[in-house]
């Protein structure tokens, strides 16, 4: 990838570190912080704990949540479909997905009853954003999960289209229990990490918490903006 | 839109503020319901005063460092392939913008919400230039449709207009003929944007923190738009004021989630978003391009001064939301796009205290704000600053200050006078009183008791009740 410009920026930061009334900085250590109250939050809590914790959470955040397996994910991702009364589902090209039974067998079952599902095609290049636009529910899988706010954690790559959480009135997280955690801060500190061994992260990290909501007309809560109207996480069972 | 909105003076501004029965009530309520769900979630956090500790230690040490970590941010936007442009001033980020946009041959904006760019009125640049700007953020879009209204809120612009007014705007201007329901309404906002985030040859993004390790900006939305407006179009602007920056993803979670608590009482809003560059080489969505415009406009003057922690703002809103004299006078007295609290401290430091000076003046000085504020900015300490200013050495207060501490410095530092003050003014103040309050007093209390009662004086004042308690205290 080739280096972007950098315009303005010598007289800009020299003004900066001026009005600072000094030289400026070469480098800043960031100092060890002295209340690191984030750290404290549900630490003691194991995994079953941090269910009850994440369960209650969605309940806040109108998503409705599916406890199952692996043996019962096929159906509770076609229940959930037949719920919303749907008939197109666009998922991720996600070989996790795939593995937990989202398979080319289940989607030609699906098919057999009336849904059409595509896949996140990269080979088919923009078309896919019209299928994504068209499709009534967007299914992905959950990166990082976050107990304390209801979240599922999405890291970019070609095979995992941005808009398919978005663009799709009705949405499917599927959560493995594994990978829940506390709350953001030990989603942060895992992409810190990344940033510290020099990797590169993802270009868009996407932090999700139910389904899109406005209270800009007199405050009151509407649940399904510009993205989903209606959430589902399924939470599976560790694989 | 500028930072400074509407030509009515101060006064007027409060006049109508004070006379908008509606607006008072949903600004009563609003302030309720969003201090109630803050107190309830901040303290799930467990010692919130330790997670407000932790924010004032981020947000002084960035701004103190404030140019090395603006070098290492735009170093990675470069890195993963964006362009960052430094402007000095309005005038410059608008016209790096611009001509973005025209190397771009771009017709249509879609922009998520974005304080900065309203104070630099980038809306009527491109504008200027024959673009198509929407605004997405539901709230912005309702302002822009009824003929760019002034928004009344940090975080909830359309606070002051009711659902039967909002319906009546889109039934004028866009042909909307559903009911006065949120749902109803949303639901054709909803319907009337997919469009044109499908059509945008560009998307406009602010930026709540960027993470100068990463070269990343996240923002903090509920609808969703801000995502579609950096999934679809081939170009992405992001417009930041140079203080929104955390030094890491860590400190990016403590900023987050201090700012969706204080914000809006939620843990985290329904999308955060962080950005990195443009999308990788093999994506199908994100934008082929990536551009961060970094805008000083005023702010380095403010560095280096008494007012330094006012840029440690998070725009949360909290010091609006608790604020007794913005919930009398709603946010359009204020006349500026920041108001509140924050406002009142901000405007004169970015637009000077000439057309500024009554701002200061808004407030009570109860120090609520000071208390609610997540970062622990001094804000009434800095109203405070600016009177003493304006007062001393600029000579610019407003007359009813000028001529009452005129009074009460001739009347205070003559002891007898003072006594003989005190001791008529239960005796003068009889007229206007009605039982223990003065609910329509004369003079400067006027502007007062318009609002609210006075205490009428007391019939013994405290010099004497002090003093016959003394007497009447046995000897220990």
């Amino acid at each position: 990838m080739s280096r972007g410009n950098i315009q303005g920026r010598e007289s800009f930061l020299n003004q900066v570190a001026e009005k600072l009334g000094r030289p400026r900085s070469e480098h800043v250590e960031r100092p060890e912080w002295q209340a690191q109250p984030q750290w404290d939050v549900f630490a003691d809590e194991n995994t079953d704990q941090l269910v009850e914790r994440f369960k209650a959470q969605c309940d806040n955040i109108h998503t409705d949540v599916i406890e199952t397996d692996m043996d019962g994910l096929q159906n509770a991702v076609a229940e959930t479909i037949g719920a919303y009364q749907a008939d197109s589902v666009i998922m991720w090209a996600d070989d996790r997905l795939e593995c937990a039974g989202l398979d080319d067998a289940f989607r030609s079952q699906m098919s057999a009853l009336g849904v059409e599902s595509a896949v996140w095609d990269t080979a088919k290049g923009e078309e896919n954003i019209g299928v994504a636009e068209r499709a009534s529910v967007g299914i992905t899988y959950s990166d990082i999960t976050l107990a304390e706010s209801g979240t599922v954690v999405l890291l970019a790559a070609p095979e995992k289209g941005r808009v398919v959480n978005l663009f799709p009135e009705n949405y499917i997280a599927v959560i493995p229990r594994s990978s829940l955690v506390p709350r953001m801060t030990q989603a942060t500190h895992r992409i810190h990490e990344r940033v510290q061994n020099g990797e590169d992260i993802p270009s868009q990290i996407h932090f999700v918490s139910g389904p899109s909501n406005s209270a800009d007309i007199e405050m009151s809560l509407v649940v399904g903006v510009h993205g989903p109207v209606r959430a589902t996480y399924i939470l599976l069972g560790d694989i | 839109m500028p930072l400074r909105v509407g030509e009515k003076d101060f006064e007027q501004r409060v006049n109508t503020g004070l006379e908008d029965a509606f607006m008072r009530g949903t600004v009563r309520s609003a302030q309720e319901k969003l201090r109630t769900r803050k107190q309830a979630s901040s303290e799930e956090l467990g010692d919130w005063e330790a997670w407000r500790t932790l924010g004032e230690d981020i947000r002084s040490h960035t701004l103190e460092h404030l140019d090395y970590y603006l070098e290492q941010l735009s170093d990675k936007v470069a890195e993963r392939g964006g362009h960052v442009y430094f402007a000095k001033t309005a005038e410059e980020g608008n016209a790096y913008v611009q001509q973005v946009a025209r190397e771009k041959e771009a017709k249509k904006i879609v922009k998520s919400k974005s304080m900065v760019t309203e104070e630099m009125s980038l809306n009527d640049a491109l504008e200027d230039d024959g673009l198509e700007v929407v605004e997405t953020d539901l709230g912005e879009y309702i302002l822009q449709v009824d003929d760019h209204d002034p928004p009344s809120h940090i975080v909830a612009p359309s606070l002051h207009k009711n659902r039967t007014q909002i319906k009546d705007v889109f039934a004028d201007k866009k042909g909307y003929e559903e009911s006065d329901h949120a749902d109803d309404i949303t639901r054709f906002v909803r319907d009337e944007l997919r469009g044109d985030f499908l059509d945008a040859d560009i998307g406009i993004t602010g930026c709540n923190f960027a993470v100068a390790e990463s070269g990343t900006v996240s923002l903090v939305t509920n609808e969703g738009n801000a995502d579609l407006a950096t999934a679809l179009p081939k170009t992405q602007i992001s417009v930041m004021s140079m203080e929104r920056i955390v030094p890491t993803w860590e400190e990016l979670d403590v900023m987050v989630s201090l700012l969706c608590r204080s914000a809006v009482g939620q843990k985290l809003t329904s999308y955060i978003t962080a950005l990195t560059g443009p999308k990788g080489e093999d994506e199908i969505d994100g934008p082929e391009e990536f551009h961060l415009v970094i805008v000083d406009n005023g702010r380095s003057d403010i560095l280096g001064t008494q007012f330094q922690s006012a840029l440690h703002c998070i725009r949360c809103a909290a010091c609006v939301n608790v604020c007794p004299v913005y919930r009398h006078v709603g946010g359009h007295a204020y006349g500026s796009i920041y108001n509140g609290p924050i406002g009142a401290v901000l405007t004169p430091l970015l637009d000077g205290y000439e057309d500024n000076k009554d701002l200061p003046y808004a407030s009570s000085l109860c120090a609520a704000c000071t208390e609610a504020c997540p970062v622990k900015i001094p804000l009434h300490e800095h109203l405070i600053a600016h009177r003493q200013i304006i007062t001393e050495k600029e000579n610019l207060g407003p007359m009813p200050e000028k001529w009452a501490m005129k009074m009460f410095g001739t009347g205070a530092s003559k002891p007898k006078l003072y006594r003989l003050g005190s001791k008529q003014a239960h005796r003068v103040m009889r007229p206007w009183t009605k039982g223990s309050s003065i609910s329509n007093g004369p003079g400067p209390l006027k502007a007062w008791t318009n609002a609210r009662d006075m205490p009428a004086p007391a019939n013994e004042r405290f010099r004497d009740w002090f003093a016959n308690r003394r007497r009447s205290e046995p000897d220990e």
